[in-house]
């Protein structure tokens, strides 16, 4: 795979603030997510990990009270600059959701829709194919591309949403405790699958298990709600994961990381 | 996998995309938004032509002179003048026909000035005009009327009046009004309510506390959505059958010893009406049962109450809101209803109140369909104020059912 | 001492007694309210019995043959003449013109008001189309007769009748639209939202989510208010009785005056009528076809909006 040829970006936050209406879910968030690696973003429950992901491609767009103050940059674009179009950037930045949700079309119309209001030109067998070669789903499924989406196992849904999402060819991909709602045979294949991805593309994922943020990531970022009981979760510690496990900085993430926390 | 990266479109190419796409959704906005604007505009146009032909511009003449009566210009007429005329020129027998129905005395003014129009002056109604061409047009109608009805009076009249509330039915539209109409549809519905009321709690209670998921009771479920949807007109061929004919001797009374027996009475269209609203109320009554918590069910339980004491105190009192408004509801359904009325004999000219559920009726609606399809027009604009009075009914109803839906919903 | 034995002994407790009582008030009740319940039943069986019991009456006079009622087109079953298709052909007429008004612009609204509208906009806009839907027919009658039809000669010229089956077809038409629309928002708004967010996350704009992923999604739904409004339209009588026309004509002609099955029913019933008679017997035989028509419309309806219940929930 010729990986260098691909004019990558990655993502960087900077003050990021998000709310919904008077409340500020997160706060003053400064990260640089590395290209081609896997970020995971880690806290306990209601810390905004999600609010902080979908703020990433704009998501939030859809509850009406939300909005976000400072930037977050992509190939140094802030992408809530006044003349960024949301749809563009959520092409350039997939999703994955927490539980696996294909629409109630075939299997290959929910690779082939994706390309198709995004104006793919190409050979969309191929497309197809290869998007499913990609999630480790195509061996599975090859016969039977024209069956409902809605047959397949959790597992499959999960990798045929993650298929759906390469084959819109985006440079970053975000996934929502991806494997949170699957067996953990199924999980292990997202995990493998997400290594081979990881050489194409650029992956933050919000996990709950720390194993397997210890297993898959790259770096980790802990999140936490702030001390000053605004209720407001923020970003306490950033690093390598081998550090984040080993040797946090943070009192918090160490009691985190090693289960004695809440 | 990378091979098919130069397919999408990028630069200015993508652009151009992405400006399309755009086009297509702002495009689509407005197109939803206009099936909006159709309905709302169709609503407007059902109003305006409503009101457009209930008002308007009216050129009649008097086929009897006024002055073969009295000297004094009408208007001027005071009541004891009308009686005196009216006595002196109605045929004694037609006088006392009138004055048994209501004593001529206790008659207000302005009665006695349409009697004194209906009977002895009598009006022929030349030509109206809407209330549009009214406004817009009035200085044309002026001289249209002056050229071809010489004779006649203009006049801008509202067909809607008091009077026309309180006047029974008349075979002249000028005089006609709905006041035996109103009561006919009140009785009618009175009767429904009263059958439907509690027969419908009653199902909707079983349904929703006592029945188990067995078969008759899922059958019975279904067979209620069912009904729901039986066109209206079926349930007037049932009422037909059923109440007109087979309990002929009930409905008209006979078996009570009223005479001039005769199936088609209010008490039938009542019962069929009832029929009719029986399913609505039922599934109305079931979404307010279902609304009340559960924890209030358990709580009777958990004080050693038996079933019907928790339904009784606590269910009941908490979703009672619910199913009154449920039943306001099926009444402004069965006031607006027509053709089970037409069906089950609804008669159309009735110029006495009905005096009791064997008596011979009409309905509200039941007048404006005879007027709307005469071929007069003035009978249209008197079908135009009879659709106001009823709408206005209508509206005052459903505001009632909303206000007492927002007290429920502040309940909880 | 003495007082615990006094509390002992005077205690009003019941003994501990858990079997099980006849409790003759709640089961007379309990039986009541069975019987309220079943009464829908009974309602049910009546309009079969009844509407069936003359109904056999009029196809077992002689003169009724099965080649006359649907080998011939010409309905007066005083003269003899009962061929049932000018009945059937105008009831489908209208209804045809009634869906093809309110079946796009009826799901226009929906899709407007789930997925566009902000919920202020739907909180104005809704009771709008509950009170077009609030109208009593009979004044929708009047409103097709009085307004949409000068409107038509206006537009199409005096090819239009006075009375005719495009008038009547599109004001009922206006009337379905809120029954289409709000069924359909509900299929819509069932949706499940993580669907709406797969697609957006796939970059797509609100209307390729909206015509793409929901509404394809939300089909079965919108399939069920269709046929709903198709029983709708094929039961409506007021509105056909005033404007389309009295008197059986064997046309598809919307410019055309033709009497539906229930307007037919409405005029015949509402003269002078003779039990017993051919005529009156006829009209349960045209009423029977009306129930069996709209029963089976309506549990298919029902069938598909219980299927797709159980599928998201
Ligand atoms: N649509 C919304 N409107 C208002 N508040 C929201 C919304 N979504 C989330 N929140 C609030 O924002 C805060 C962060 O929520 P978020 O879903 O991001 O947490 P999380 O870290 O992903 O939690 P979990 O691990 O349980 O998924 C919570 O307090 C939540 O109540
Ligand atoms: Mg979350």
């Amino acid at each position: 795979m010729e990986t260098n040829e691909i004019p990558q970006y990655s993502i960087e936050t900077k003050d990021l603030s998000i709310f919904y209406g008077t409340f500020k879910a997160v706060s003053d968030v400064n990260l640089l997510i590395e290209k081609q690696k896997i970020t995971a973003i880690i806290g306990p429950s209601g810390c905004g990990k999600s609010t902080l992901l979908r703020a990433f491609n704009r998501m939030n767009d859809f509850v009406p009270s939300s909005y976000v103050t400072g930037k977050v940059l992509m190939g140094g674009q802030n992408m809530y600059g006044a003349n960024i179009d949301p749809v563009e950037v959520r092409r350039k930045i997939g999703m994955v959701f927490q539980k696996p949700n294909p629409f109630p079309k075939s299997i290959y119309e929910n690779i082939a829709w994706g390309a198709r209001i995004n104006g793919f030109k190409g050979n969309m067998d191929e497309l197809v194919e290869q998007s499913l070669r990609g999630a480790a789903l195509w061996e599975e499924v090859k016969d039977v591309l024209q069956k409902s989406a809605y047959e397949l196992s959790g597992g499959q849904q999960q990798r045929l949403c993650i298929a759906r999402t390469i084959a819109i060819q985006p440079d970053i991909i975000l996934m929502d405790e991806p494997a949170s709602a699957l067996d953990p045979i199924s999980t292990l294949r997202i995990e493998e699958l997400m290594q081979e991805l990881k050489k194409n593309y650029t992956i933050i994922i919000v996990t709950h298990n720390m194993q397997q943020a210890a297993r898959v990531s790259d770096y980790t970022a802990m999140m936490m709600l702030e001390k000053d009981g605004s209720r407001s979760g923020t970003v306490i510690e950033f690093s390598e994961t081998k550090k984040i496990f080993t040797n946090p900085k943070d009192k918090r993430t160490e009691d985190y990381v090693t289960g004695r926390f809440g | 996998m990378n091979s098919n990266h130069n397919h999408y479109p990028e630069g200015e190419s993508l652009r151009r995309a992405l400006a399309t796409r755009y086009r297509n959704a702002s495009i689509g906005r407005v197109l939803f938004f206009s099936a909006l604007v159709i309905a709302i505009l169709s609503l407007v146009a059902l109003l305006y032509n409503v009101i457009d032909g209930a008002f308007g511009y009216v050129a009649f003449e008097y086929k009897n002179d006024p002055t073969e009566f009295t000297s004094k210009p009408l208007d001027d007429l005071t009541k004891e003048e009308l009686l005196a005329i009216l006595k002196a020129n109605l045929s004694s027998g037609a006088y006392t026909k009138l004055d048994n129905e209501k004593p001529m005395e206790k008659r207000s003014r302005s009665v006695l000035y349409t009697l004194l129009l209906e009977r002895l002056i009598q009006i022929d109604t030349k030509q109206t005009w809407s209330l549009t061409d009214s406004i817009f047009r009035s200085g044309e109608i002026k001289a249209e009327v002056a050229q071809k009805y010489p004779e006649a009076k203009l006049e801008f009249r509202s067909w809607l009046t008091p009077v026309f509330l309180t006047t029974p039915m008349s075979s002249k539209a000028e005089f006609a009004g709905v006041r035996t109409a109103i009561f006919g549809s009140l009785w009618m519905v009175g009767i429904a309510i009263l059958f439907a009321l509690p027969i419908g709690t009653g199902a909707a209670i079983y349904l929703q506390e006592y029945a188990n998921k067995n078969f008759l009771n899922r059958v019975i479920q279904t067979n209620i959505n069912n009904l729901a949807g039986v066109p209206s007109i079926v349930y007037g061929m049932l009422g037909l059958a059923i109440f007109v004919r087979t309990l002929e001797p009930l409905t008209s009374g006979s078996i009570f010893g009223v005479t001039d027996a005769n199936g088609r009475t209010i008490l039938s269209a009542g019962l069929t009406m009832g029929i009719l609203v029986l399913p609505l109320i039922i599934i109305n009554a079931q979404e307010a049962i279902k609304a009340v918590p559960d924890s209030l069910r358990q709580a009777a339980f958990g004080v050693g109450a038996t079933r019907w004491q928790a339904v009784w105190h606590h269910v009941l009192p908490n979703a009672l809101p619910g199913i009154l408004t449920g039943s306001i509801l099926a009444v402004s359904r069965a006031i607006g209803e027509t053709a089970p009325l037409i069906v089950v004999g609804a008669s159309t000219f009735i110029s006495l109140d009905p005096d009791g559920p064997f008596s011979k009726f009409t309905a509200l609606p039941i007048q404006i369909y005879q007027w709307t399809t005469r071929a007069q027009p003035e009978f249209h604009s008197i079908a135009a104020s009879a659709i106001i009075v009823l709408l206005v009914l209508l509206l005052t109803l459903n505001a009632t059912a909303v206000l007492l839906r927002n007290r429920v919903q502040r309940r909880y | 001492m003495k007082q615990e034995n006094t509390i002992m002994e005077n205690q009003n407790f019941r003994p501990l007694d858990l079997k099980k009582k006849m409790r003759l008030g709640e089961s007379v009740i309990q039986t009541l309210l069975f019987l309220a319940g079943f009464l829908s039943i009974f309602i049910t069986v009546a309009i079969v019995y009844v509407l069936g019991k003359e109904a056999w009456l009029f196809f077992g006079n002689p003169d009724v043959t099965f080649a006359k009622f649907l080998g011939t087109t010409e309905w007066s079953p005083g003269i003899g003449k009962f061929g049932i298709w000018p009945l059937v052909t105008s009831t489908l007429t209208t209804s045809f013109i009634a869906m093809l008004v309110s079946l796009p612009f009826g799901l226009a609204a929906a899709l407007y008001l789930s997925e566009y509208a902000s919920p202020k906009a739907r909180s104005a806009l809704k009771p709008i189309l509950e009170i077009l839907a609030g109208i009593p027919t009979v004044v929708y009658g009047y409103f097709a007769l009085l307004f949409m039809t000068p409107l038509l000669q206006f537009i199409f010229g005096e090819g239009v009748q006075v009375y005719n089956m495009l008038s009547a077809g599109i004001v009922m038409g206006i009337m379905i639209l809120p029954l289409i629309s709000s069924m359909s928002e509900d299929a819509l708004s069932s949706v499940p939202r993580a669907l709406r967010e797969g697609s957006y996350a796939m970059g797509a704009t609100k209307i390729e989510t909206s015509l793409q992923v929901v509404l394809p999604a939300a089909l079965s739904g919108i399939g069920a208010a269709l046929i709903i409004g198709i029983s709708r339209a094929v039961g409506e009588t007021m509105i056909v009785a005033v404007a389309a026309g009295a008197g059986p004509n064997f046309t598809f002609n919307p410019f055309l005056a033709a009497e539906t099955m229930t307007g037919h029913i409405a005029r015949i019933s509402g003269g002078d009528l003779s039990y017993n008679s051919i005529d009156y017997t006829s009209l349960f035989a045209i009423a029977l076809m009306l129930f069996l028509v709209t029963l089976v419309l309506n549990l298919i309806s029902q069938g598909i909006i219980n299927r797709f219940r159980q599928r998201y929930e």
